[in-house]
């Protein structure tokens, strides 16, 4: 008998005599993010409608392997597609960091350890495990990574919002037009550029490591900025996943011929 | 508007004890405590509660309302609804003494152990010259009224007696980051220790500690959060590991 | 008794506000063993409540102020009954003392030069409170807190244990203090979570218990306010003075009942905030005094002025000391001007802005909103007087904190008297509380090197411990709960804010009464943290403060700072001379008059003559202050 069952502790039997719908929140969180992984695992494997000109999905995008479809790929393609004779979706090798940023991001960490480690589910709800060491151990001390993963994350801001500036063009590469789809990866990098710039990390580094704020006005001020968005991450957290995860349907949809990317101009 | 109140009451100590049904009267405007009072008074003379200030400053009147940690002097009873019963227990992290009253010697024990602000050597009294902008973030943590309610609903040792000789506690993390960030402060392994000795490794950042903290401390987002990221700056942070080495220096100006 | 829990230490502090901690760590820095006992846990003490400030004349806002200023300023407020050499001390040390706090970690408000910043508050002619938004005695408690710590853990690194020179000893409740050979010989009491008893020998023992407001209906102060210091003082041997000056802080919430007597902070006049009636009068300029008729704003374009330009304007009459303040809003609401609650409105939501309230007054807007429903950045609050302070108490030795009549006994804080004669100014108790705490940490230091410990009596032991057990003795006797209530309706009718002969008379035979029966108290339950019990304790000590304030004030005929005779209106320049000492005989608490001591000359050349004489009679100005 552990925890609130110890025996120095007041006895009483509940795990938690909370009245109201804890349970509502972690199974919420479980729900979505299980959906999430699950359509982006189908889509990572499904390997083909990523691409319709001038539209990348997100999930794609850089498309660094021999296997991509031509126009997929500004950077070139310096990867194979087969290694050890295994066909590899090209998707695999970019959402590696996404994956990362988002699993070490601060606040998805406070979501899955709550909604699918239960430790613990909801605030003086007692948790069913019987030892817990945080993240001091391997493989949870990797979490202290977070910044490198933080940068990558920069990089394919620069990279999605790339897409999103080529997406200005008809499906034959003529300048000056925009469509459905220029709006959905616009959309999609402002909300990843939120997200990012939100993070804790962006925070400590712009200033929050600093001692005296007095001494530095300007990293002073980007601090003061990225705090008001921090205060928001959590929001911007949900809403830029499924601004990736639309975007990707939006593309997917287009590129397989059921919807048609309407022009505006 | 007086009405009778439904209340269930845990009454006992170490060795024994269980929930006990009563109603009392409630009036308009009154709060836990007031409730409390007035069955000590009329029903159970010798109901044990812990309180001082009765106005949410000293952080004496820490208990359990509806499974919540609360502070039973700034809980209104008009937040429940007329039908509903409203429950009361100790503090479910520490062992209890008696009634609603638990010991708490665990955070003094703990407050002991954190090493104290270190003005530098040559600092005459009434010379320090520090700037509102660079006090302000210490200050948040300072309005800190130890009621522990963060500690008591903190998993880590809620749920883990074993954990208590390792770990200090968010109240202690925003100790800790209040002295790092104190503009004067001169001692340089705060960072170290917090994650070596004082056990900030194993908050896994859930947040129920800011969930519950009566003063709106945001002890997650504002102190262990840019404690655990000063930490990568000097324990995990290859580049910055090598900076501080090069300058000599920890944290920046 | 063999199993008693024993300790012995050269100094034992009772209290663990900003006074008794500040008395431990000089007497632990003086090389001393030292015990700090307390009610209730460590750093929960009272002080944690004080809200606007620490007055200390700094100068860092405007450097006109210096402690002759203050010194002024502290003797005005206090209708010049204060005992002029505290006073003198308090209005030079403070400085010091705020700064020292710094040294310890302190994060007061700072200045646009960096400095600690310093508001203005009533009675004081400069703004002079260093602060820390509205929680700053939280920031002394928590520093003084921290710093013991800072101390304990130097023990650590030099003894066997980090407790072994200072050890803080929470939730114990002192009952007595035991004298052998007519010198202090150590305390005795129970812990509060056990009922075991306690036995601490030491030669010196420093009372810093705080005040007495639990004895009344509506009080700012928490269960503690007890007067237990008061009573122990004057069981052993001690005198009070002038307990019938009682400070009734003009400002408390008074909706809903079950918040009435909280403190509003002064701060919110000082920053701003205007006092209206129901007819939306802002009636204070009606309520000026003679004696401040030159510093006070007699109309509402110059008050307003003052906020922003205070050297050509004079300041806004709800600035005016704590007393003319509560006495005016008492004087509407009985002229049927005050709110159906029996309040008035004090507005900051016309002069601030919200974002500013929430800046600079947070707990104030916490408080309304969380426990009022009232958003004060939008909506007046409704104010009435609450008993707050007492600014009588154990006669000292200035310099030393050294009670009178008792060696080795030392009493600072609010529990000891004469420092803010007939009523206090804000801000002053918590410089008050660091300046006399630290002399009385020196006094006993001093102290104790030239005494010996003496052993305390199996018979002291015995007579200590029996009426511990007493009230567990009795059965079917009073409730300790309802006779608490029934004192108090007492005090608040009959020795509240405006008194006269007649009840006072019929309060000083009510409260014989009821100690009579409190004589037979019975406790139901155990000894094990049994609320009933303790109260059993706490009550009889307020019944000596209540006996000891009715006694006093009905001596005292005229009307003076916290002690309004509605038979004796007027300020009476005979009776500034004079000082009540109530004493103790075991049975009955007595009230003797006693001479004040006379101004120093260099003390009394620092004022104008003709300020003087509003205050003194004409042979004393005459006299031009003692030399
Ligand atoms: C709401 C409020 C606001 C205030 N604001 C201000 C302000 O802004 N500025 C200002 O200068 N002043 C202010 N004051 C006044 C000031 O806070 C008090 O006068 C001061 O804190 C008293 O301090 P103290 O050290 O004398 O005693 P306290 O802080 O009252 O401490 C008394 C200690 O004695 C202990 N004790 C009592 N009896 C016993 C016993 N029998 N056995 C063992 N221990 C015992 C208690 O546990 C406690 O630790 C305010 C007061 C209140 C109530
Ligand atoms: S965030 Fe960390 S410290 Fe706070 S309650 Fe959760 S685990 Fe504990
Ligand atoms: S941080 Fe908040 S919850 Fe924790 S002890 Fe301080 S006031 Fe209480
Ligand atoms: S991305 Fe969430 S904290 Fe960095
Ligand atoms: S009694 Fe002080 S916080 Fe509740």
């Amino acid at each position: 008998m552990s925890g609130v069952f110890s025996p120095t502790r007041a006895k009483i039997k509940e795990r938690t005599l909370r009245t109201d719908k804890w349970w509502l929140q972690p199974a919420i969180t479980f729900g979505v993010l299980i959906s999430f992984v699950i359509y982006a695992t189908f889509r990572a494997f499904e390997n083909k409608y990523y691409f319709s000109e001038p539209l990348v999905s997100p999930f794609y995008s850089p498309c660094l392997s021999t296997s991509c479809i031509e126009g997929s790929s500004p950077l070139g393609q310096p990867f194979n597609n087969e290694y050890f004779g295994i066909g590899i979706s090209p998707a695999l090798l970019i959402l590696i960091f996404p994956l990362g940023f988002r699993m070490t991001c601060y606040y998805y960490r406070k979501a899955y350890y709550r909604a699918f480690w239960m430790s613990p589910p909801a605030c003086a709800v007692a948790e069913p495990h019987t030892k817990y060491t945080g993240e001091t151990r391997a493989p949870l001390i990797l979490q202290n990574g977070h910044r490198w993963f933080f940068y990558f994350g920069l990089i394919f801001n620069v990279l999605l919002t790339y897409d999103a500036i080529i997406a200005f063009r008809d499906e034959e590469g003529h300048w000056g037009h925009m469509s459905v789809g220029t709006l959905v990866l616009l959309l999609n990098a402002t909300l990843l550029w939120l997200y990012s710039l939100s993070c804790h990390t962006c925070r400590h580094t712009l200033g929050g490591r600093l001692k005296h704020f007095s001494k530095h006005p300007v990293r002073y001020k980007l601090w003061s900025w990225v705090s008001v968005l921090n205060h928001k991450h959590p929001t911007f957290a949900w809403i830029s996943l499924f601004g990736v995860a639309f975007a990707d349907i939006y593309v997917r949809n287009v590129a397989s011929g059921a919807w048609t990317n309407f022009y505006f101009f | 508007m007086a009405r009778k109140l439904k209340m269930r009451i845990w009454r006992g100590d170490a060795d024994n004890g269980g929930l006990q049904d009563v109603t009392v009267e409630a009036n308009e405007g009154e709060v836990v405590l007031d409730v409390i009072h007035r069955v000590q008074a009329t029903q159970m003379g010798d109901l044990a509660v812990r309180w001082n200030c009765k106005a949410g400053k000293c952080g004496s009147c820490s208990m359990e309302i509806n499974g919540k940690p609360r502070l039973a002097c700034m809980t209104q009873v008009a937040s429940y609804g007329d039908e509903e019963t409203i429950t009361v227990t100790p503090l479910r992290a520490f062992p209890v003494i008696k009634d609603l009253v638990t010991d708490v010697s665990f955070n003094y024990r703990k407050a002991m152990e954190i090493p104290s602000y270190e003005p530098p050597a040559n600092l005459k009294p009434g010379e320090a010259r520090m700037e509102q902008v660079d006090v302000e973030r210490s200050q948040e943590f300072r309005k800190c009224i130890e009621c522990f309610l963060c500690q008591d609903t903190c998993h880590v040792i809620r749920d883990h007696e074993e954990n208590k000789k390792s770990f200090a506690g968010p109240r202690f993390f925003i100790r800790i980051a209040e002295l790092d960030m104190h503009p004067l402060d001169t001692l340089k392994n705060r960072k170290q220790k917090a994650q070596e000795e004082h056990g900030l490794g194993m908050c896994n950042i859930t947040k129920c500690c800011t969930e519950v903290c009566p003063e709106h401390i945001r002890i997650t987002d504002n102190a262990i959060i840019p404690m655990k990221e000063r930490v990568v700056d000097v324990k995990y942070d290859p580049l910055r590991w090598l900076g501080t080495k090069i300058r000599k220096r920890e944290g920046i100006v | 008794m063999t199993n008693l829990e024993r300790h012995s230490y050269d100094v034992v502090v009772i209290g663990a506000g900003g006074a008794g901690l500040r008395a431990a760590v000089e007497a632990r820095e003086a090389g001393l063993r030292v015990a700090i006992i307390c009610k209730s846990l460590f750093g929960k003490a009272h002080t944690v409540m004080a809200e606007g400030g620490a007055a200390a004349s700094m100068g860092n806002v405007n450097d006109n102020d210096n402690w002759q200023v203050h010194f002024r300023d502290t003797m005005r407020g206090g209708k010049f009954l204060n005992h002029y050499r505290m006073a003198e001390l308090h209005a030079k040390e403070s400085p010091d003392r705020i700064w020292e706090l710094e040294q310890w970690g302190a994060l007061f408000d700072r200045t646009a030069e960096g400095k600690i910043s310093q508001r203005n508050f009533g009675g004081h002619e400069y703004p002079r409170l260093a602060h820390v938004g509205d929680r700053t005695g939280l920031e002394l408690i928590r520093t003084m807190q921290q710093r013991i710590v800072a101390l304990q853990q130097k023990d650590g690194k030099t003894y066997a244990s980090m407790e072994s020179h200072l050890k803080v000893f929470p939730e114990l409740t002192v009952t007595e203090i035991i004298k052998e050979d007519g010198k202090v010989a150590g305390v005795y009491g129970y812990w509060r979570e056990t009922g075991a008893e306690v036995l601490f020998e030491a030669p010196a023992v420093i009372i810093a218990t705080g005040g007495v407001g639990k004895t009344f209906k509506i009080t700012s102060n928490s269960w503690e306010g007890t007067g237990d210091g008061h009573a122990l003082a004057l069981k052993a041997g001690a005198n009070l003075v002038d307990m019938e000056f009682l400070q009734f802080h003009p400002t408390g919430m008074v909706w809903p009942p079950s918040v009435r007597g909280i403190l509003v902070t002064e701060s919110v006049r000082g920053e701003g905030g205007v006092l209206t009636n129901t007819n939306g009068e802002r009636f204070m300029f009606k309520y000026i005094p003679d004696v401040f008729k030159d510093k006070y704003a007699d109309n509402e374009e110059e008050a307003d002025r003052w906020y922003t330009d205070q050297d050509n304007n004079r300041r806004p009459p709800e600035l005016l000391p704590r007393d003319e303040v509560a006495r005016a809003i008492n004087t509407e609401v009985k002229a049927g001007r005050g709110t159906e609650h029996g309040g008035v409105f004090l507005d900051v939501s016309k002069r601030l802005t919200a974002e500013v309230i929430k800046k600079r007054l947070p707990s104030m807007w916490h408080q309304f909103y969380e426990l009022a429903g009232v958003d004060i950045t939008k909506e007046p609050m409704e104010v009435g007087p609450t008993c707050h302070y007492v600014m009588g108490g154990v006669e000292v030795e200035p310099d030393t904190a050294a009670a009178v009549g008792v060696p080795g006994l030392f009493a600072a804080g609010e529990v000891a008297g004469g420092m803010h004669g007939s009523n206090r100014l804000g801000g002053n108790s918590l410089s008050d509380l660091l300046v006399f705490g630290r002399r009385a940490g020196m006094g006993a230091a001093e102290y104790v090197k030239g005494a010996k410990a003496v052993a305390v009596s199996e018979a002291s032991i015995k007579a200590a411990a029996d009426r511990i057990e007493a009230p567990f003795t009795r059965s079917g006797g009073e409730n300790s709960y309802s006779l608490h209530a029934e004192l108090q309706e007492i005090t608040h009718n009959l020795v509240g804010i405006i008194r006269t002969g007649s009840e006072l008379k019929e309060a000083i035979e009510k409260i014989a009464e009821i100690r009579k029966r409190s004589a037979n108290v019975s406790v139901a339950g155990g000894r094990k943290f049994n609320p009933g019990f303790h109260l059993a304790f706490d009550l009889d000590n307020m019944l000596l403060v209540a006996e000891s304030t009715a006694k006093s004030a009905i001596s005292r005929e005229e009307s003076r700072g916290g002690h309004t005779r509605d038979d004796f209106p007027q300020l009476d320049n005979k009776w500034r001379q004079i000082n009540h000492i109530a004493s103790f005989d075991g049975n009955v608490v007595s009230v003797r008059k006693q001479e004040l001591p006379a101004l120093p000359k260099e003390l009394f050349d620092l004022f104008d003559v003709h300020e003087l004489e509003k205050y003194m009679t004409p042979e004393e100005i005459a006299k031009g202050g003692a030399r």
